[in-house]
């Protein structure tokens, strides 16, 4: 290629290594939504994250995987957590093609009973768990026991995990 | 196939060492393929052409704390198995549904932890079951605890352990899959665990009943998919006729003899993942041979439940379980879907 000018051509290149880290950045980006112990007051990590592509979702929820599948997930990642070294929780965060595929099954998660959340574009919680939906991404964090503390604890993990998506 | 010779000689042999005058005992039940009549299959039968089923409950089954109770949940299996076989002593009753062979027989426990530590088969109800087994004369390392992930199974508080002297709980992770792929209609290349296929004589059916996004209800005969390697591959069509064509593979059909399906909990919308604001409290075993009449009943009970939650039928949702209709059909004959071909027995 031929420049007409110095200027135009550091132009070029400028222009080539924003559009290179613009698709970097929507392609390959590596997100670890998952906060570390203590990243979240109360909260700990008490287990290695686990990744699933979609062809293996089934590993780790079966016939679930189908549904995730047909929405588009391109991996589902899980933590285990532990809030005041007592409350279990599993956090579970499906990264998908693209935000409608999010929307798709954040919508089936839907109920009357449903509390609306301020959490990403759109987020419900229930006396047990909380699910929101941030770009392609659909969070779903689930405590094993229910007790007064488990929503408000529920509500800061998450706005911890979508803090880093 | 045996002569009727060989039939009573070895049922008779089995009789004995079990120390056990059961003219009814699975050790009667013929080795067969797949295809078979109903009437050949199951043996508990109260009256011809019916299976029997026994749902047992008890209301005070989740202690105060929420938490099971461990003498409950041993009661409730006990009352469960004593109705189911007419035998009031456990040693008994257990007795008379262990297929001949006593002692040396390997007893597998088929649980269902995919749903991880919310909505699997609970771990106090594999440990009850085990120590009735070891009363009824099977040694502890001839029990083995199973399902396919090692990960699953801890996930459902069950302890990794291979010690041949102890009671052994162990993935099909640890054994591994046959290389061969075996079929049965829908359901080719099955490529099943050699826990089934190598290790267990019988195995019992420890299911946990949910609701199933696909299949609609997964319990006695889903539970399968957990013996296959890429269950994935039969989820297609609402798991129909995938279900059924899986359960007639002669090795399910044959060793899975027994089932003591897990309704103390379980998610009756949003399953078979684990969904806490869907959880529900049947307190109940749902146990019997047939496979068949077993999830039939089962769907009826989470019928009941979706209603009273002002949810639609499972037909309504679209995702009617349409695979036990075909598994009672004339190509499965695995059991009796029919009402007035269950003997359902409400203790």
């Amino acid at each position: 290629m031929v420049f007409r000018s110095k200027e135009l051509m550091i132009a070029a290149i400028v222009l080539g290594i924003v559009a290179i880290a613009f698709l970097t950045s929507c392609k390959g980006k590596t997100i670890d939504p998952f906060p570390a112990s203590g990243g979240v007051s109360g909260w700990e990590k008490t287990g290695d994250t686990r990744t699933y592509e979609a062809k293996n979702l089934y590993q780790y929820i079966d016939g679930d995987a189908e549904q995730y599948i047909s929405a588009g997930v391109i991996t589902t990642s899980t933590a285990d957590y532990k809030y005041q070294g007592t409350l279990e929780a599993v956090v579970d965060v499906h990264t998908m093609s693209a935000p409608g595929g999010a929307g798709k099954i954040f919508d089936t998660s839907r109920a009357s009973d449903a509390k609306v959340v301020p959490l990403g574009d759109a987020g419900i919680a229930f006396a047990q768990s909380v699910i929101f939906r941030k770009g392609p991404y659909l969070v779903r964090i689930v405590a094993y026991e229910s007790t007064p503390a488990t929503p408000q604890a529920l509500l800061l993990l998450a706005h911890g995990v979508e803090a880093k998506l | 196939m045996k002569d009727r010779r060989d039939f009573l000689k070895t049922a008779l042999t089995g009789a004995v060492l079990l120390g056990t005058q059961s003219k009814l005992g699975l050790a009667d039940v013929p080795t067969k393929s797949a295809n078979t009549g109903h009437q050949d299959q199951y043996t508990h039968r109260l009256e011809p052409g019916k299976s029997r089923v026994v749902i047992a409950r008890d209301p005070a089954l989740h202690g105060a704390n929420g938490q099971l109770d461990e003498k409950h949940v041993l009661d409730l299996l006990d009352r469960a198995i004593a109705s189911y076989t007419g035998r009031d002593k456990p040693t008994d009753a257990w007795k008379h549904i262990l297929p001949q062979g006593g002692p040396d027989k390997i007893i597998g426990l088929k649980t269902n932890g995919l749903g991880g530590k919310g909505i699997s088969s609970h771990a106090m109800l594999a440990f009850a079951i085990a120590e009735r087994l070891q009363w009824a004369g099977i040694k502890p390392g001839n029990i083995i605890i199973w399902d396919r992930f090692a990960r699953d199974l801890e996930a459902c508080g069950f302890t990794i352990k291979t010690d041949p002297s102890r009671v052994r709980c162990f993935g099909s992770d640890v054994s591994g899959y046959e290389e061969d792929g075996v079929a049965f209609g829908s359901a080719v290349n099955v490529k099943l665990s050699k826990i089934l296929t190598r290790q267990c004589d019988m195995v019992i059916g420890l299911p946990i009943l949910k609701d199933h996004s696909g299949a609609g209800v997964t319990f006695a005969m889903k539970n399968m998919y957990g013996v296959v390697q890429r269950p994935n591959e039969l989820h297609g069509g609402g798991c129909n006729p995938f279900v059924a064509d899986l359960n007639c593979i002669p090795a399910i059909r044959e060793k899975v003899r027994f089932t003591i399906g897990d309704a103390m909990t379980s998610v009756y919308d949003g399953g078979p993942g684990f969904h806490p604001e869907r959880l529900w409290q049947p307190n109940a075993l749902i146990i019997g041979e047939d496979r068949v009449a077993l999830d039939t009943t089962a769907w009826q009970l989470l019928e009941r439940k979706r209603a009273e939650a002002g949810l639609p039928t499972l037909e309504a949702a679209g995702r009617p379980p349409r695979y036990i209709a075909t598994a009672a059909d004339a190509d499965h004959k695995l059991g009796f879907n029919k009402p007035e071909h269950i003997n359902l027995v409400e203790i």
